[in-house]
């Protein structure tokens, strides 16, 4: 049997990944990917963990993250595309009505 | 595997079950004519929401978890439920003849609101950290839709997104921050992680630490405190006004229930480790957000960046950890969502050229013009500044005598200063209100019967839990007792 | 000392992710030129998108059909547990809750008709 040790680590890089994904870069869908990856980043650590602790529990939240970050799809789409029908673009760096 | 009929626990939860079959209601109404006028599902979600602070109120005093302890009855859940109707029932009765100005009647309006109350009363109740989170998720994706109303202006699709895009970015942090307590410790249920990190050697877990500092980061996102606050002004902005009151006050409160039964809860034995962290961030919270709100010019970022400022000193009270500090949190919530609520609502009523009065300009002589709207927005802003004899001098004397009662002078010393410093920006609005002619075209107001009982509730709430807290103290008193005897 | 391995952890992430952003420009020659950077078409600049532009109104239905996906996720435990259920007595009380359950997933699907999120014109 793999270590579960293997897959924390492995769900700790694709966290950090998902992380730096939303610092750099500036296409909303790309940033809302990483996003998402960060959200299975932690599925796989709850599976890793429960599987360790020998529970259900951590399969059972995995259900409900998966339904959460659907509904985060379906708002965050639904934001994007209401953006796109007014300017026909997208890009995080045209966000600038509103500066500080 | 031995199955038996499962235990529902259905008196744990009927304020919720209430909100909920009153969202349901509203969907369903909402499907049938009149399409122009939804006044009737504000109506409906109001009694909804009356119904469930009457549940609530015939609740009190009881203490009971269900659903395997995930959900909890207890005085605490009590009264953010109450908070949250009433919070909510304030922005309905704002938000009705607002939105019908702005021509964005929609029931989803309603409904969406509905089920953003909804998520804040899990917060609250919640005592698995799954629980907490489906609560604020439900909270949130509501929030970013409702930030995004204004379907084609612009800076509301802005908000929207800037709100969307860094609220679901906390969210994976304050996901894998329970991922990890999960590894740490085998369980997400609160009373258990409790016993789990009374066995010594669990307490000194690094993943456990990890865990907290990611849930923690969460947090900050959900009450705006910096150095995670970059959304706040900008998404106060854009928000319809009815909107971001709601964000100011509801979905604070919530955040600030989840995070008082969190840390005050299972975590209070790693007190030590997070104490500094919670001190620095309370620290910088309240400077940071007055010295900038002195620089705005548009009133919606003045109250953002006011708001922040406010985050602050109730995170003091999360640092002091006593019965005292957070019974002092939960009477500013209280004091806070009413003041605030008043301040918005009197803004949203505000007009000119047909766009919203948001300028500092557009106030300059506004005591001539409307003289009761120019007197209800100087009571509300006495109130933030603290000026007794008002909710915002009770809650922040409250709040700083906790923090010197329990030993943090330094803490309470810089929150006084910054609340001198906080008394500018809102003065000079005052000023601009009572002491400055009329300039330009002038500002009209759009007082329907609805906003003026939402403004009365305000004003109502503000002047008497400044005249006669005890009884309210009394509550809060109680209703941190679950976890802080 | 106790937080040594976890900062390892992410350090480590970091670093795997540092690397694949920095490798590339580091390795790879960047000489770019007008004609290089123009997107190749036969020597001609495009005009549209090659595979056209996807028309809004099907996110609608996109965004549904995740909703209800997922949501179906629910059933398939559900399923391998109902015989349990009913051997231990409960079937009822296993096949109403999933009623119930799906009642408010119509609930929803109503709504989204009855609003006209289902119409593609």
């Amino acid at each position: 049997m793999v270590p579960v040790g293997y897959y924390t680590t492995l769900s700790a890089v694709l966290f950090t990944i998902g992380v730096v994904g939303v610092l750099v870069r500036r296409n909303p869908l790309v940033i809302f990917m990483s996003i998402e990856l960060m959200l299975n980043a932690a599925n796989l650590a709850f599976v890793a963990f429960g599987r360790e602790a020998g529970q259900l529990d951590g399969q059972v939240i995995v259900f409900f993250v998966m339904t959460v970050a659907a509904a985060e799809v379906a708002v965050g789409l639904a934001i994007i595309v209401a953006i796109f029908r007014a300017r026909q673009r997208i890009n995080v760096d045209d966000l600038n009505l509103m500066r500080w | 595997m031995e199955l038996a009929f499962p235990v529902i626990g259905w008196r744990v939860i009927t304020p919720m079950l209430l909100v909920t079959g009153t969202g349901f209601a509203c969907l369903l109404l909402d499907l049938l004519p009149p399409k122009e006028r939804k006044g009737h599902v504000a109506a409906v979600g109001l009694l909804g929401l009356a119904l469930a602070g009457l549940a609530t109120g015939l609740l009190w005093g009881q203490r009971e978890t269900a659903f395997r302890e995930m959900v909890a009855l207890d005085e605490f859940a009590l009264f953010f439920n109450l908070l949250f109707c009433v919070a909510t029932g304030l922005v309905l009765l704002l938000s009705h003849g607002y939105i019908r100005r702005q021509g964005i009647e929609q029931g989803e309006y309603y409904i969406l609101v509905l089920f953003a109350a909804l998520g804040m009363m899990l917060m609250a109740a919640g005592t698995d950290l799954l629980i907490i989170f489906l609560g604020l998720e439900l909270m949130s994706l509501s929030l970013y839709v409702l930030a995004g109303f204004f379907r084609t202006r612009p800076a509301s699709n802005e908000s929207a997104m800037k709100y969307f895009l860094l609220g679901a970015f906390a969210t994976g942090f304050f996901l894998y921050g329970i991922a990890l307590i999960y590894g740490a410790t085998g369980t997400t249920s609160l009373p258990r992680l409790a016993e789990a990190l009374a066995r010594a050697e669990l307490g000194r877990d690094p993943l456990l630490f990890a865990g907290l500092g990611l849930l923690l980061v969460g947090f900050g996102f959900k009450i705006s405190s910096v150095p995670f606050h970059m959304w706040a002004p900008d998404v106060y902005e854009g928000a319809p006004t009815a909107i971001t009151a709601l964000i100011a006050t509801g979905s604070k409160a919530a955040a600030f229930a989840a995070l008082l039964r969190v840390l005050l809860g299972p975590m209070r034995g790693l007190q030590p480790d997070w104490l500094v962290l919670v001190w620095i961030l309370a620290a910088l919270t309240m400077t940071l957000g007055n010295v900038v709100a002195i620089a705005q010019s548009n009133l919606k970022r003045m109250l953002a960046y006011s708001s922040i400022a406010h985050v602050g000193y109730m995170l003091i009270g999360v640092v002091v950890g006593t019965q005292l500090g957070a019974a002092a949190v939960l009477y500013y919530l209280a004091a806070y969502t009413f003041m605030t609520a008043g301040a918005f609502g009197v803004i949203l009523l505000l007009e000119r050229r047909g766009a919203e009065a948001v300028q500092l300009g557009d106030y300059a002589g506004l005591a001539a013009r409307h003289p009761l709207l120019a007197l209800l927005l100087a009571l509300f802003l006495l109130s933030l500044i603290g000026f007794p004899p008002t909710a915002g001098f009770v809650g922040k004397f409250y709040l700083f005598s906790a923090a010197i009662e329990a030993g943090y002078v330094g803490l309470a010393i810089l929150a006084v200063l910054n609340a001198v410093i906080a008394s500018y920006y809102y003065l000079r609005l005052i000023v601009y209100m009572y002491m400055r002619e009329p300039e330009g075209e002038p500002v009209v107001a759009a007082l329907t019967p609805a906003a003026g009982l939402g403004l009365a509730v305000a004003v109502w709430g503000t002047l008497h839990l400044g005249l006669a807290p005890g009884p309210l103290i009394g509550l809060a008193q109680g209703a941190v007792g679950p976890f802080l005897p | 000392m106790q937080y040594v391995p976890i900062l390892m952890v992410f350090a480590f992430a970091a670093a795997v992710a540092g690397l694949m952003l920095l490798v590339p420009r580091l390795l790879g020659p960047r000489r770019p030129s007008p004609v290089k950077l123009e997107a190749f078409e036969c020597g001609k600049p495009p005009l549209a998108l090659p595979e056209g532009r996807f028309a809004v109104k099907f996110s609608v239905t996109a965004i549904m059909f995740i909703i209800f996906d997922i949501e179906l996720m629910f059933v398939f435990p559900w399923v391998v547990v109902y015989g349990e259920f009913v051997r231990a007595g409960l079937g009822p009380f296993a096949f109403f809750a999933m009623l119930f359950y799906l009642a408010v997933l119509m609930l929803g699907l109503l709504y989204d008709w009855r609003k006209g999120g289902l119409e593609w014109e």
